[in-house]
């Protein structure tokens, strides 16, 4: 059962081949034999899992099945789920159970999906590193000494581990596709409003986007078809006819147009990853797409920008972990003032109180119009270079990462080479522009990606291309068993 | 040294719709604390905004009411600061871009208030203090609940001009139907800015404003005691600093803020949870069909169709329940003046007395139509009318006609029965009716009172006056 994709996970359900409840056990013992070494998971909850897999297994005896039923997802700490400890990889909210489903949830629910437990994350979603999180690091999957990437690295190094098919993942300015490239997966951030942002705790909320990290594009494909939907309770929701993204994924892409950005073509390249992204433009041009150099020309303003309007938001955001109506509350305190203070001194991480300062700082009177302003205006220009880039390809390729996974430690203690890792994944945050990381080889046994950027809600473009590539190339089949 | 006095009034307006601005948590006053609070209320993590477009319809009508333009494009912007009561850390509000703009309401004689902007945003929580062992709670049924708030320029000039500012708009956000004027209850709330300047100069002083007024009588109150206030300080040399006070309706006065209270700044950016609200032409004049007839129309209407005088007819407009309760009654075919007389000066009267509203006014309507229904067939005079208007105050069951009967009060009308006590009256008072052959008029309404008060009241006074004059020529 361990390395099955979602469609064959399918047809053992189907066929009675496995159960659900046998499929969740699989896999909740695999948890047991792999998590403690490897961190990927915060919360558990076999009664629950065991509880909806036995619910599957009526569905599916009842012949009322669709392509998720019975199969066990993990879940990042970020959704809030009735009934489960939902703690955003903060203490803040450690003594924190959702009383609601957010809508992701509820559609997997709705689905027959199995909840298979919250994965670790970067505290509030902020790292690229796993790093951050209360509960600890986690580690990567293909060597333990380095990280899976973030702040989605516990979803990652479940799926990359084994403990799970798939999972659960948010996106603010990398979060699904770095880990996803460090960790040799798939990973799909979708276009911001094709998923719904209830329920899912706030990081930058006019830049995260919820998405799946999975085995493969048609995995992605299957995980996103139960996730995207408008929602009237997401008022950044867009209505839009959701495609059949698996339809589409056999797709012909002879005579296809691949843009690709010289800004990111550039000296500045790791020549490792540049020799990795030739092959993936070799191996494309073997099936018939053409290729053509764009550019992205503000492109190198996306990080300053990306880090002027995240932590703004995010200042904001989190203004609501006071101590008062939830989560953590400091023991001790003499008034209002120091109860403020102390709970969120003592309740959140350095990074996110680093961002939190940032982003006061730019929202500030007298500040604003110099960052927070003038950041909006960049971002503008940066979404126009899309526009106009995509008049002339169907598809942009990027690189997914500076670099494959680094080892833990390396860059706590320097935030802006950790903000680097974003360099090539964050311009499509501000853009809200859809894109996916997909394994496309390895550097000294490490994994590495490569980034395909798609036009507004154009993920059926996107997915086809990534498939179309993963049936001529296995690297997305190959899996760490040494290292674990 | 004289000075003049420069007023400037934030107002905040509880719209009158079934759910919160950003959720679906009902509004209701006066539940138990946390009843109507929400996830949204309550600001749980995960928790998103959704605009509820019966809140922009009532901004849209209010800006409609003022002659005000509307915001093809406005945004809501997050005000941030940290306080018990507000569950997000930030209020979404409008800052840069507010629905409605550039309006006005006239009072008084013809006097233009400019409305600067008005925008929608979301109320506060309340905190309770001194509750469980003297802490402080939190009742968060208020917070989402949906506010307009109006700014006017400084166009107002003494408490009086503040005041008739106050009521007109007071009168206006409930005659459309935008708010329930409840000031108690906190729906209707006044920010007054106070400046003092020497008389003529087109320097503004510096303002301080006065908080959270919730009456007129308070914020009455409050910008005498402050203007006298920075007069004085002015006048002794010192320096007025920008500062919020709070009124202090025990002993009358006004005191500013700590420092720190106020020290803030709220760091408003546009709030990405929600898109701009977009208002096309289109719903504008949607919402300008459910208008109807403002006070102003409505003024002018009373006076060109009914004669009314502007001081009744702005009597009559005080309020939408008056003005459609005296339609009603004229609809019933009564003499438009004469009602418009009983309503403002009788009824009103015994309201203001009671401290009353018109709908809480205990006369049945049936029998205040047959009692000025009887007053214009002559039945009884109007002195003999208030005698039954008291009863029917005090008792709704009370029959109009029965008590014209029981207490004897119909008038008479008769000639036949009425000369005779003229002429009696001529026989008995030679005296004055010398005085008024001699020219003194004052005799001859003494006279009146005379035949008057020999019927028992019950004479019809025109008739008497008639029989009277002919009686008198003949001596």
């Amino acid at each position: 059962m361990k390395n099955l994709s979602l469609k064959e996970l399918n047809l053992g359900l189907s066929s009675k081949k496995f159960s659900s409840e046998e499929l969740t056990r699989f896999f909740l013992n695999e948890i047991k034999t792999f998590n403690p070494k490897i961190n990927a998971f915060i919360t558990l909850d076999e009664e629950k899992s065991l509880q909806q897999a036995r619910d599957a297994d009526k569905r599916i005896s009842q012949d009322n099945m669709n392509e998720l039923t019975g199969i066990p997802i993990a879940q990042k700490d970020i959704f809030c789920a009735k009934g489960w400890k939902t703690t955003c990889g903060s203490k803040m909210l450690d003594n924190f159970y959702s009383p609601y489903d957010s809508k992701v949830i509820e559609l997997f629910n709705q689905s027959g999906a199995v909840n298979l437990g919250k994965t670790n994350m970067d505290e509030f979603a902020m790292g690229s590193s796993n790093e951050t999180s209360y509960y600890g690091k986690v580690r990567n999957p293909w060597n333990l000494d380095y990280v899976p990437g973030g702040s989605s690295g516990g979803s990652a190094a479940a799926v990359a581990s084994g403990m799970a098919p798939a999972a659960t993942a948010t996106d603010t300015g990398g979060s699904i596709r770095q880990p996803a490239s460090l960790c040799g997966l798939t990973g799909l951030k979708p276009t911001y409003g094709l998923v719904s942002r209830f329920g899912m705790i706030a990081f930058a909320s006019s830049l995260d986007q919820a998405g799946p990290i999975a085995k493969s594009a048609e995995d992605c494909a299957l995980m996103l078809k139960v996730m995207a939907a408008h929602d009237t309770r997401d008022s950044t929701s867009i209505k839009q006819n959701i495609p059949d993204y698996l339809k589409s994924l056999d797709n012909p892409i002879k005579g296809k147009t691949i843009g690709l950005p010289k800004e990111f073509f550039n000296d500045d390249l790791n020549q490792e990853v540049k020799i990795v992204l030739e092959q993936v433009i070799d191996s494309y041009q073997k099936m018939g797409v053409n290729f053509k150099e764009i550019s992205l020309s503000n492109s190198h303003l996306s990080i300053p920008v990306y880090y002027v309007i995240a932590p703004a938001e995010a200042s904001s955001n989190l203004s609501r972990y006071d101590g008062v109506k939830f989560g953590y509350r400091a023991k001790e305190f003499k008034d209002l003032e120091e109860m403020y203070l102390k709970t969120r001194e003592q309740g959140f991480g350095e990074e996110v109180k680093r961002r939190i300062l940032v982003g006061t700082y730019v929202l500030s009177a007298g500040y604003y119009d110099a960052y927070y302003l003038k950041a909006q205006k960049i971002r503008r220009l940066i979404a126009d270079d899309f526009k106009n880039a995509f008049k002339e390809c169907d598809l942009i390729l990027a690189p997914s990462c500076p670099s494959t996974a680094f080892k833990i430690g390396d860059k706590t203690e320097d935030p802006v080479s950790m903000y680097m890792q974003d360099m090539y994944t964050i311009s499509t945050n501000l853009a809200g522009l859809p894109a996916i990381s997909s394994p496309a080889g390895f550097i000294n046994k490490m994994p590495v990606g490569f980034q395909l950027i798609g036009n507004y809600f154009d993920e059926a473009t996107i997915l086809n291309f990534t498939h179309q590539y993963q049936r001529i190339t296995d690297w997305h089949q190959k899996t760490p068993e040494a290292a674990v | 040294m004289s000075w003049d006095i420069v007023i400037g009034i934030e107002t905040h307006v509880q719209l009158t719709t079934q759910t919160k601005i950003f959720s679906g948590a009902p509004t209701s006053f006066g539940m138990p604390a946390n009843e109507n609070a929400c996830l949204v209320s309550l600001a749980y993590p995960g928790t998103l905004p959704v605009l509820n477009k019966e809140a922009v319809k009532k901004a849209i009508k209010f800006g409609l009411a003022v002659n005000a333009d509307i915001a093809e494009h406005s945004v809501f912007a997050r005000k941030n600061y940290f306080y018990p009561d507000l569950p997000k850390g930030y209020q979404i509000s409008q800052f840069e871009l507010p629905v409605v703009n550039n309006g006005f309401l006239t009072i008084g004689d013809n006097k233009k208030i400019r409305i600067l902007r008005a925008h929608l945003e979301e109320d506060a929580g309340k905190s309770v203090h001194g509750i469980l062992n003297n802490q402080t709670g939190i009742d968060l049924n208020r917070a989402g609940t949906p506010l307009l708030e109006i700014v006017t320029e400084p166009d107002m000039n003494s408490a009086q001009e503040a005041i008739a500012y106050a009521k007109k708009l007071h009168n206006l956000v409930q005659w459309i139907g935008v708010c329930d004027g409840n000031m108690q209850e906190g729906s209707f709330r006044c920010d007054v800015n106070v400046s003092v300047k020497p008389s003529g100069s087109d320097k503004l002083g510096t303002r301080r404003e006065i908080k959270n007024l919730n009456s007129f009588r308070n914020m009455e109150q409050a910008i005498n005691f402050e203007v006298n206030w920075q007069i004085e300080q002015l006048e002794d040399g010192n320096e007025i600093v920008q500062s919020t006070v709070l009124f202090n309706p025990d002993n009358g006065e006004t005191r500013a803020m700590r420092s720190k209270e106020e020290a803030n700044d709220y760091r408003y950016f546009p709030d990405p949870d929600l898109l701009p609200l977009k208002i096309t032409q289109e719903d504008i004049d949607d919402i300008r069909l459910t208008l109807g007839q403002l006070p102003e129309e409505s003024i002018k209407k009373l006076v060109e169709d009914f004669k009314l005088n502007d001081a009744d007819a702005s009597i009559i407009t005080t309020n939408k329940q008056t003005y459609e309760f005296f339609q009603s009654l004229i609809s019933e075919g009564l003499d438009p003046k004469i009602t418009a007389n009983w309503i403002v000066v009788n009824l009103f009267a015994k309201l203001n007395d009671n401290e009353l509203s018109i709908n809480q006014s205990p006369i049945n309507k049936d029998q205040f139509v047959l009692l000025i229904r009887r007053i214009m067939d002559k039945t009884i005079s109007n002195n003999a009318a208030k005698k039954i208007f008291d009863l029917l105050w005090d008792d709704p069951k009370v029959d109009v006609d029965q008590s014209i009967e029981s207490l004897g009060l119909k008038q008479v009308s008769d000639a036949s029965a009425i000369l005779p006590l003229v002429q009696e009256v001529i026989a008995h008072n030679q005296a004055m009716v010398e005085q008024f052959k001699s020219g003194k008029d004052k005799a001859f309404n003494a006279l009146v009172g005379q035949v008057m008060k020999l019927s028992k009241g019950k004479a019809n006074p025109g008739q008497v006056s008639e029989l009277l004059k002919g009686e008198l020529d003949k001596v």
